[in-house]
């Protein structure tokens, strides 16, 4: 996990699920092949309604219709983010299109609980609602240290609540290192 | 304790476990599918290695569902990849497509195949493994990754959740089933009021269900959120899993003393009819609110939806009717599929009823309940308005992401389709 995170922020609403993140037809291509992978990057987040996407303006696409990489880093959203399936192509799409943390008010437990067992994206709770606060395209950073994230396009600085528990298993880069550094399995 | 602390406390070796603890736990059955399956298997190779051996092959469960009846070739290649690595590991319990033992929708097959005993842990890649919950075991969602390490080490950590208890006091009503009570449930508390916690469910009105019935209740306790939902086993339970499996198993009762994050009473006797409206499942309304919605489509399936008692309570409506709008029947599992041309209403199989009222019967499988590829059946295209015994209707979950879902018991989805309106069962029930 790295001390700081920046980029162009990516903000969307309440109740994102893991539909909206990644549509299950989508679900069919291979995580591993690189040709097929870079798929979960082009259709990352393309399930959120239109008129939703990359607020507060809508229509904004997370990533591009031809490419595979999104140009935002942040994504910021609103209370239950990742709700729905347990698909962990969920933030292994959000990863593959180059997303390196979400700051959601709250998120749906096996989500979250992906997002840091697999080492995809580093999941900062906010303090406060940042989807009125944060516009789609700021650009942000965040402190992993110091919990806190700053808004450079405004000035603004808003306090995350501390990674707790699972900082261990995001330091140790997935829950496989971890659980070797335990000794709960062989090296 | 309750129920679900002492179940994690069992396996984890401990006297006692207090919610919030984060403790490593032995799995009794882990099972995967075909969407999550061959990520899971690339995920334990590369941990563990090329030849590695699962924990143990018994406890392995692999039942593919998802993307069965499909020409998507990235969707049949993941059934290969199960297949190879079933064929690999020398698996007893793969349900492989084309064969007689090809089961349908894992959850229910879980039950049918007595994995679902009473005390045990059980984690599956699908976030609907709760299901399972109503045999009085503890069973949830993992990803992937967490699936993997399962399969290497039989182990998993686990946050210890706080319960919150749902009692349904008094007597059913013919009108109502548990599909009504828990999205009454969900409405009332969210789509996020269970976040981190169990769902326990108790009251003469949830032991007064059958096994199918309970896992409609314990399906969706995810959609408030939940880890996990369960129901204390009593003489029902231990009847349905002496028929499948003659594997021993321990039941477990929470203490009287045990403690509970909130408490909610509902009177069964006074509820009505409940839809979620889209686009959530926590959009609750009466169906009497919603009533004379025009529909494009109704749909009966899938785990929580797609079980011999849900076709039955169909039929009792569909029975000498017609369909106004085009109406799907997805039998969740194969054996659900055989009772159908078995099971009799009023001297007619239920297959013969639905299919005299018009509606169109597809293959045991998830279908059209998360969209998936393009030639999926049942799934929405366009801007259909559908009503159907399904668990979800976020934006996009049935295929388009312009269609409408309305969710509702299998009561309220036969009256709506016998009228092409959302339509209160209590209308047409004799």
């Amino acid at each position: 996990m790295k001390e700081i995170i920046r980029g162009l922020a990516y903000v969307v609403g309440n109740n994102i699920d893991t539909d909206q993140i990644i549509p299950a037809e989508h679900l069919v291509y291979s995580l591993t092949k690189p040709d097929e992978r870079r798929l979960y990057g082009r259709f990352a987040l393309c399930g959120v309604p239109v008129a939703e996407q990359g607020l507060p303006y809508g229509e904004r696409p997370f990533t591009q219709p031809d490419a595979y990489k999104s140009e935002y880093t942040i994504v910021i959203g609103g209370t239950n983010f990742g709700c729905g399936s347990s698909r962990e192509h969920a933030p292994f799409a959000l990863q593959e299109a180059g997303c390196e943390a979400v700051v959601a008010e709250s998120y749906a437990r096996i989500f979250y609980r992906n997002s840091v067992d697999g080492g995809f994206v580093v999941p900062f709770e906010s303090r406060t609602r940042l989807v009125d606060k944060i516009r789609t395209g700021d650009d942000v950073e965040i402190d992993t240290k110091l919990a806190q994230l700053t808004n450079h396009t405004t000035g603004e600085v808003f306090l995350l609540n501390p990674l707790g528990d699972v900082a261990d298993i995001l330091k140790a880069g997935n829950v496989f290192e971890y659980a070797r550094q335990a000794g709960l399995m062989p090296s | 304790m309750t129920i679900t602390e002492k179940i994690i406390a069992n396996h984890a070796g401990r006297e006692r476990v207090t919610p919030g603890d984060n403790v490593w736990i032995d799995v009794d059955v882990l099972m995967t599918h075909d969407v999550c399956g061959p990520p899971t298997i690339q995920i334990f190779k590369r941990e563990f290695g090329e030849t590695a051996q699962v924990w143990d092959k018994n406890k392995l469960v692999i039942m593919p569902d998802h993307y069965i009846f499909t020409t998507n070739h990235h969707a049949n290649r993941n059934v290969d990849i199960l297949r190879d690595f079933a064929a690999e590991q020398t698996l007893p319990h793969f349900y492989d497509v084309g064969t007689d033992r090809y089961k349908g929708v894992c959850h229910i097959g879980l039950a049918e195949e007595g994995f679902n005993r009473p005390g045990i842990t059980l984690f599956g890649t699908d976030s609907h493994t709760c299901t399972s919950g109503a045999f009085g075991l503890f069973s949830t969602g993992v990803g992937n990754t967490d699936a993997a390490l399962i399969m290497g080490t039989g182990k998993i950590w686990v946050k210890v959740p706080e319960t919150m208890r749902f009692v349904f006091e008094g007597a059913l009503p013919p009108y109502l089933m548990a599909k009504d009570l828990i999205l009454a449930i969900i409405g009332d508390i969210g789509c996020d009021g269970g976040t981190y916690r169990t769902m326990e469910f108790d009251g003469e009105a949830v032991y007064d269900l059958d096994m199918q019935e309970r896992m409609t209740l314990c399906n969706m306790a995810i959609e408030g959120g939940a880890k996990n939902g369960i129901i204390a086993p009593d003489e029902v339970t231990f009847e349905y899993v002496r028929q499948r499996t003659s594997e021993a198993f321990e039941p477990v009762y929470g203490d009287a003393d045990a403690r509970f994050h909130s408490e909610r009473v509902y009177d069964v006797s006074t509820m009505e009819p409940i839809v979620a409206k889209p686009h959530s499942p926590d959009n609750k309304a009466t169906v009497s609110e919603v009533a004379g919605t025009k529909l494009d489509r109704a749909y009966v399936g899938s785990c929580t939806g797609g079980k011999l008692e849900d076709f039955q309570a169909a039929a009792r409506i569909l029975r000498g009717q017609e369909v106004a709008v085009e109406t799907y029947i997805v039998p969740a599992t194969t054996e659900i599929a055989r009772q159908l041309h078995e099971v009799t209403l009023g001297g007619d199989t239920l297959y013969d009823i639905f299919i005299n009222a018009g509606c169109q019967i597809g293959k045991s499988s998830c279908a059209a309940c998360l969209g998936g590829p393009p030639d999926t059946f049942g799934r929405t295209h366009n801007t259909e308005v559908v009503i159907s015994t399904t668990n979800r209707n976020f934006p996009g979950r049935m295929g388009s992401k312009q269609a409408s879902v309305y969710l509702a018991s299998p009561l309220t989805v036969a009256a709506s389709a016998c009228t092409g309106v959302i339509t209160d069962p209590r209308e047409v029930l004799v």
